[in-house]
């Protein structure tokens, strides 16, 4: 097998044990995006155009909510900042790569991609043909949630309204926020944020979210610096992932 | 609203984060500043979507027993709490939200 090959396909396993939390997310998605009015196609299209979990889910949410377009990009684009942080992190072993195969990468490069290509660079060191094994775990996430969205969207056209298949929305931001409250700041950015987004909810355009976000930042960052708190290094909505890669390996 | 154009640009915002520094490595680095602030981001747009959803009903501030979506929600944070897994806090909160239901009822 070609060294290539050899790469990708240890890229693509991977990713194994992440597909297996990530399959039902792209079914739950699928599921609310129908059930928050987005047609077949708008809903299938965001998996390949968007492909960010998170980001789909937000915005599922804000269609759902009849928010305008701009408040929903910008709050795309900061749900998704963290993806700086990977383009920072993974930019040193993609350093000779051609332009394209930077473009491609780039393109799938999401949380559960990068967490164990960061790994495997860390163990392996850069190699001529490693860039493959990036290549590798993000096509294979890359699939897997084309086709989970696609179930997802059949599955929810068939579940009544009465089942309230709605507040699985809250429910999995709820999953994803409580375990990255770690230490005092980010636990003052959560409940200060939350407490703005209710005291100016009724804001037009739903800018209280953006408002929110921003009191909930500044203050998490002031706190910080108040405390000289040490922050984790990891800065992931999916810090789960990184533990259940290690407890698999 | 145009939910084409939102996912258009969306994807193009979500794409030129994650070439950015791909793209610029060596001739820009993360001031320190920005990488603590981007510690923030997620507790705060998640919370700040989350608590609407669950204290607000019909747009009023409602913390009564009747609030099911309140109750479920505070069940699912305690549940994420000790399990730190999504799918199980997503069903938990579920059938916490159901059974509320059939009880409210």
């Amino acid at each position: 097998m070609s060294e290539k090959k050899k790469y990708f396909w240890a890229g693509a396993r991977s990713e194994i044990p992440l597909l297996i939390g990530v399959f039902p997310f792209g079914l739950i998605y699928g599921a609310l995006a129908m059930d928050a009015g987005l047609s077949t196609a708008a809903a299938q299209a965001m998996s390949s155009m968007v492909f960010a979990g998170s980001a789909q889910f937000v915005t599922t949410q804000l269609v759902r909510d009849s928010a305008p377009g701009f408040v929903i990009v910008l709050t795309i684009a900061v749900v998704n900042l963290r993806h700086v942080l990977y383009s920072a992190s993974l930019a040193p072993a993609l350093a000779s790569v051609s332009t394209r195969w930077k473009a491609l990468l780039s393109y799938l490069l999401t949380d559960e991609a990068y967490a164990p290509t960061i790994l495997h660079y860390e163990k392996e060191g850069v190699k001529p043909f490693s860039h493959w094994f990036l290549f590798g775990a993000g096509a294979a996430l890359w699939v897997t949630w084309q086709i989970s969205t696609a179930l997802g969207i059949f599955l929810g056209a068939a579940i009544p309204d009465s089942w309230s298949l709605d507040f699985a929305l809250p429910l999995t931001f709820i999953a994803m926020v409580v375990p990255v409250l770690k230490n005092r700041p980010s636990i003052v950015a959560a409940l200060s944020a939350g407490c703005v987004a209710l005291a100016a909810y009724s804001l037009p355009y739903k800018l209280g979210l953006i408002l929110a976000a921003l009191v909930g930042i500044v203050l998490g960052v002031l706190v910080e610096g108040k405390a000289n708190v040490k922050p984790e290094k990891e800065l992931s909505l999916h810090a789960n992932v990184r533990d259940s890669l290690d407890e698999s390996q | 609203m145009n939910i084409w154009l939102v996912m258009l640009f969306g994807g193009l915002i979500t794409f030129g984060m994650r070439f950015s520094l791909i793209y610029l490595f060596g001739k820009f680095h993360i001031p320190e500043a920005m990488r603590k602030t981007l510690h923030y981001v997620p507790p705060a747009v998640l919370s700040a979507i989350v608590f609407p959803d669950l204290f607000l009903r019909a747009g009023k501030f409602d913390i009564s027993m009747d609030n099911t979506r309140l109750l479920a929600g505070l069940f699912a944070v305690a549940v994420a709490w000790i399990s730190r897994n999504t799918l199980i806090t997503i069903l938990a909160g579920m059938v916490a939200f159901f059974v509320l239901q059939v009880f409210v009822r």
